[in-house]
């Protein structure tokens, strides 16, 4: 029973809402999330710019002065340079050393998580398209992957490949690509029967053409939401290593490191040395992990607004 | 202490709404209902006509965002909406009863017979479990079940969807209550299991003298079972009496429409009569009659609330211009 | 139900010989450890004689079925370090691990399950958005740090409880255990605290979902119909259903915890088998590494044939088969 608008006047279009502004006002509905996104975007930006910022370069030798080692926050060198955040036991700037240990816990979690993402998404996408016995084969073996415990693993191929950055991103890969084979496999699966896949194969395209022009696009969601919750999972696991002696080098020193190396002075009150990087790592985690919940609420085909 | 002859449950004007992010949906607008010892009374509609929430009202059993917004409910004398939490629960499953629509989804899958129906009995008096099971099984038995004590050690997926509403009467009687309630209990079922549990509810309701309101859509089944039967539609009552008269003479145009498309009151060869239209959303609906748009006789005067015409004792409708000539 | 054990086991068996390929291959190709052991400076005779006391001369493929063939009577090597059975050096220390796997998840448990209930009845409490939030705190801090930060204020700065070790052990039917003497409890407070924390958020989490959706079921209103009280319409209720896929999660969790304890038992210098595997990587103690990594397979394998069992015994959907029509 409506009646008619009263003057006939027309309501004005509506501003032209293009998907990518429907999700970023989806995504922004969420006040925690952005305040999440925000502390990201902060951080990466502190791990970019860390060379430039940071007061000290903690890893040139002219700099440092053991002397200056162990010193509460808030003091001064014997040149005069202050000590924000205190020193470490080698006498190293610890708001610098976080600065550039940051960039590395970054940087390696994040390459981990690209390659991962790479060759578990090609694997899952042969799986779907392949199918029968090879599907199957392909899929077993991720479900060993991702059953085995993600730290004995890692552990094993540090154990067989020795230390440095590239091998601790091969072992990080090796305990994610399952995720990500994983979810693409379940959504190309999906796709694949969908009638777009059907039209171009009648057009004659080619398989891989289909494949990586159409599949792919498609499972971009789930595999946004799987990326951010590996990414967090990367960069701490890289952190664990690091602070049980088998991760990076101490020539390329990450947080995982610096709290190690802070372990000791703690029983002696020397907090600092390990309380603050393991803040920074902690908000950095925390911030993934809450850009990530919202992704995956914001993506979710079911909770469609 | 209430009179002996007097109902056991007096709905007077309840109303229900529901507040949803969309709008006020009103469920139950105004129902006026009452119920006797020993007497049944059909609540009929289609769905979304509001009368299983009518059901859950009475109970206290309506969920968030809705809530009893008017009316009262009179059982035994005691206005219900004036009684607390507690006192609430204690009247549930002892004074009233309730009988739901699909017993596989009722009762708990993961709990055995016994242990729901035993829960029954001791949630509203001290008694030992032995005894309790001891009720459990007479319980069973009195509503056609063979080997009782085999069907209490069983978990419900392992019965038949018979069985398992058997289980539900048996529980609903099992605290001999006053009123008992039963939302469509027999929709879920097949038609031959069907005439079974109209049976055993109907007989422990004459024997015990209980109060039943039957909530169904299906008049044929109501006409058969119920003393009186009360016609709903868009969350009103719309017409009730005695069955037979409200089957034989109805007053309201819904109703006849109803009586019209059941199959068996039509001669063979004839077309079934069809309301037209559908039922409105209860979404923000606004005053007068809810029926106009599909009635054959609504007029302009039918866009203000009508009022309850009391024709006869026990028999009223809500229309400007019932059938049989009586009103304008 | 037989049958279907009996599937059961022949899969874990191959999955733990194909375990058993990986692992022992895996571990070979590390570095030559012989030159850890035996001095370089020492003659080239006593070199060999030390290699072929300790079995490297031989073709690996050679060495592998030596150790298989050993592994079935129950000797997987001798360490190299401690000279002792690796198997026995590992089984040592793995009443330890347990210990501190068993204490976190009945930690997480006791606390994980009323929040997580708490939060899911009552969604728009505030006590229950600050538990949510409160998860994924849990769920984003690293383990190592939160074991230095617990030292940090509850020993050092607070000085109410240990910073390392294990308490002394007593017995009790049978079992030796550090749990059951009060030093020995409050030796594992904060180490089972730490390994908890994380399983924590997850049973708060499971828990929450399960209680949301379970709630909204007819089964719960008809309880309530019935008159029960609301304390029984949820703890026996609610809880059963909900019970069941939580528990089949933590189960397989705890072959998890035992894994990440290596973590936790470093930083508390916890004597269980974590704490041995790290130190056996860095000493490149081969058979203690193949030993544990082993036991560590096996370990998994059982876990989740006891899970599949407990499942189907904890929903009677399952156990009893199809429905009567």
């Amino acid at each position: 029973m409506s009646s008619a608008k009263p003057d006939g006047a027309t309501t004005p279009a509506a501003a032209v809402e293009t998907p990518l502004r429907r999700f970023a006002s989806d995504y922004l509905e969420s006040p925690v999330a952005a305040a999440g996104l925000a502390i990201l975007v902060v951080i990466l930006l502190l791990a970019l710019l860390a060379p430039l910022i940071a007061p000290q370069n903690p890893y040139n030798l002219a700099e440092v002065d053991v002397m200056d080692s162990r010193l509460p926050p808030g003091s001064e060198s014997m040149a005069g340079l202050k000590f924000w955040l205190g020193t470490d036991g080698a006498g190293r700037d610890l708001l610098s050393a976080m600065l550039y240990g940051l960039r590395i816990s970054i940087f390696v979690g994040v390459m981990s998580c690209l390659v991962a993402m790479a060759i578990g998404a090609s694997i899952g996408l042969v799986a779907a398209y392949a199918g029968g016995r090879t599907e199957t084969l392909i899929m077993r073996i991720v479900d060993i992957q991702l059953s085995f415990p993600a730290i004995l693993l890692a552990l094993m191929l540090i154990a067989v490949l020795g230390k440095g950055v590239d091998k601790i991103i091969i072992a990080l890969v090796a305990v994610q690509w399952g995720y990500y084979a994983r979810t693409v496999r379940g959504t190309a699966l999906v796709e694949r029967r969908k009638d777009y896949v059907e039209a171009a194969r009648c057009l004659g395209l080619s398989h891989a053409r289909i494949v990586f022009h159409h599949i792919l696009p498609n499972c971009l969601p789930p595999l946004i939401v799987v990326a951010t919750v590996q990414a967090a999972h990367a960069i701490a696991l890289e952190a664990t290593l690091s602070f049980l002696g088998v991760g990076l080098p101490p020539t390329e020193p990450s947080l995982g490191l610096l709290i190690s190396n802070g372990f000791e002075y703690v029983l002696s009150g020397k907090y600092w040395i390990s309380t603050f990087p393991g803040l920074v790592l902690l908000a950095t985690i925390m911030a993934i992990n809450l850009v990530g919940d919202q992704l995956r609420d914001v993506l979710n085909p079911r909770l469609r607004r | 202490m209430t009179a002996p002859d007097a109902p056991t449950i007096e709905v007077d004007g309840l109303r229900t709404h529901f507040f949803t992010k969309a709008g006020v949906v009103k469920a139950v607008d105004g129902v006026s209902l009452s119920v006797r010892r020993g007497e049944i009374l059909g609540l009929v509609g289609e769905s979304g006509s509001g009368k299983s929430i009518t059901g859950f009202s009475i109970l206290g059993l309506v969920d968030p965002p809705g809530r009893i917004v008017g009316g009262a409910i009179r059982f035994n004398g005691v206005d219900l909406a004036t009684l607390d939490g507690e006192a609430l629960r204690r009247l549930r499953g002892d004074r009233i009863a309730m009988i739901f629509q699909d017993p596989m989804m009722t009762l708990n899958p993961v709990l055995r017979v016994d242990t729901q129906m035993i829960e029954a009995v001791t949630a509203h008096r001290s008694i030992g479990r032995t005894e309790a099971r001891d009720l459990a099984a007479a319980a069973l038995a009195e509503v056609g079940i063979a080997s009782p004590e085999r069907r209490l050690a069983a978990y419900p997926h392992e019965l038949s969807g018979g069985m398992r509403q058997r289980v539900a009467i048996a529980i609903a009687f099992i605290n001999k209550p006053d009123l008992v309630i039963a939302d469509e209990p027999t929709t879920a079922l097949d038609v031959t299991i069907q005439a079974q549990i109209l049976y055993e509810a109907q007989k422990l309701c004459r024997t015990r003298q209980t109060a039943m309101i039957w909530i169904t859509h299906d008049l044929a089944i109501v006409s058969s079972l119920a003393d009186r039967i009360a016609v709903m539609y868009a969350g009103r009552v719309v017409e009730d009496g005695a069955t037979a008269d409200v089957v034989g003479r109805p007053l309201h145009p819904y109703t006849q429409g109803l009586i019209g498309s059941v199959p068996s009151a039509n001669r063979r060869g004839q077309r079934l009569t069809q309301i037209p239209g559908m039922t409105p959303s209860l979404l923000d609906i606004g005053p007068g009659c809810a029926f106009r748009n599909r009635c054959p006789r609504a007029g302009d005067d039918c866009a203000a609330d009508p009022a309850v015409l009391t024709v006869a004792p026990a028999r009223a409708v809500r229309c400007v211009r019932p059938l049989l000539g009586v009103g304008a | 139900m037989a049958d279907y054990i009996i599937r059961r086991l022949l899969q874990s068996v191959a999955v733990v010989l194909a375990m058993s390929v990986i692992v022992f291959f895996g571990v070979h190709v590390v570095g030559d450890p012989v030159y850890l052991l035996v001095n370089p400076q020492m003659d080239q005779k006593d070199i060999e004689a030390a290699i072929r006391a300790l079995g490297l001369d031989r073709p690996i493929w050679e060495q592998y079925f030596h150790f298989v063939s050993g592994a079935l009577k129950g000797d997987l090597g001798r360490s190299f370090i401690f000279g002792e059975p690796a198997l026995k050096v590992i089984l040592q220390r793995m009443p330890a691990t347990f210990e501190l796997a068993i204490a976190a998840m009945v930690m997480a448990i006791i606390i994980g399950i009323p929040l997580g209930l708490y939060a899911g009845l009552r969604p728009d409490a505030l006590v229950s958005k600050t538990i949510m939030a409160g998860s994924i705190v849990g769920f984003s801090l690293p383990t190592f740090w939160v074991g230095i930060m617990l030292i940090m204020v509850f020993a050092v700065m607070l000085g109410w409880l240990p910073s390392t070790g294990r308490g002394p052990t007593a017995s009790l039917l049978g079992i030796e255990s550090s749990l059951f003497t009060l030093d020995g409890l409050r030796h594992v407070l904060l180490p089972a605290l730490n390994l908890a924390l994380l399983k924590m958020s997850l049973v708060i989490r499971l828990t929450r979902a399960g209680a949301r959706e379970a709630i909204h079921q007819d089964y719960i209103k008809f309880a309530r119909a019935k008159g029960l009280r609301e304390s029984r319409v949820v703890g026996v209720h609610l809880l059963k259903n909900i019970m069941i896929p939580v528990v089949t999660v933590l189960g397989l969790e705890l072959g998890n915890l035992v894994a990440f304890s290596v973590v936790t038992e470093t930083i508390f210098a916890w004597p269980g088998m974590g704490k041995l595997l790290i130190g056996s990587i860095q000493s490149l103690d081969r058979p203690v590494i193949v030993a544990y990594l082993m036991i560590v397979v096996l370990l998994f394998v059982v876990i989740n044939l006891v899970v599949d069992v407990i499942y189907s015994l904890l929903d009677p959907r399952v156990r009893l088969g199809a429905s009567a029509p």
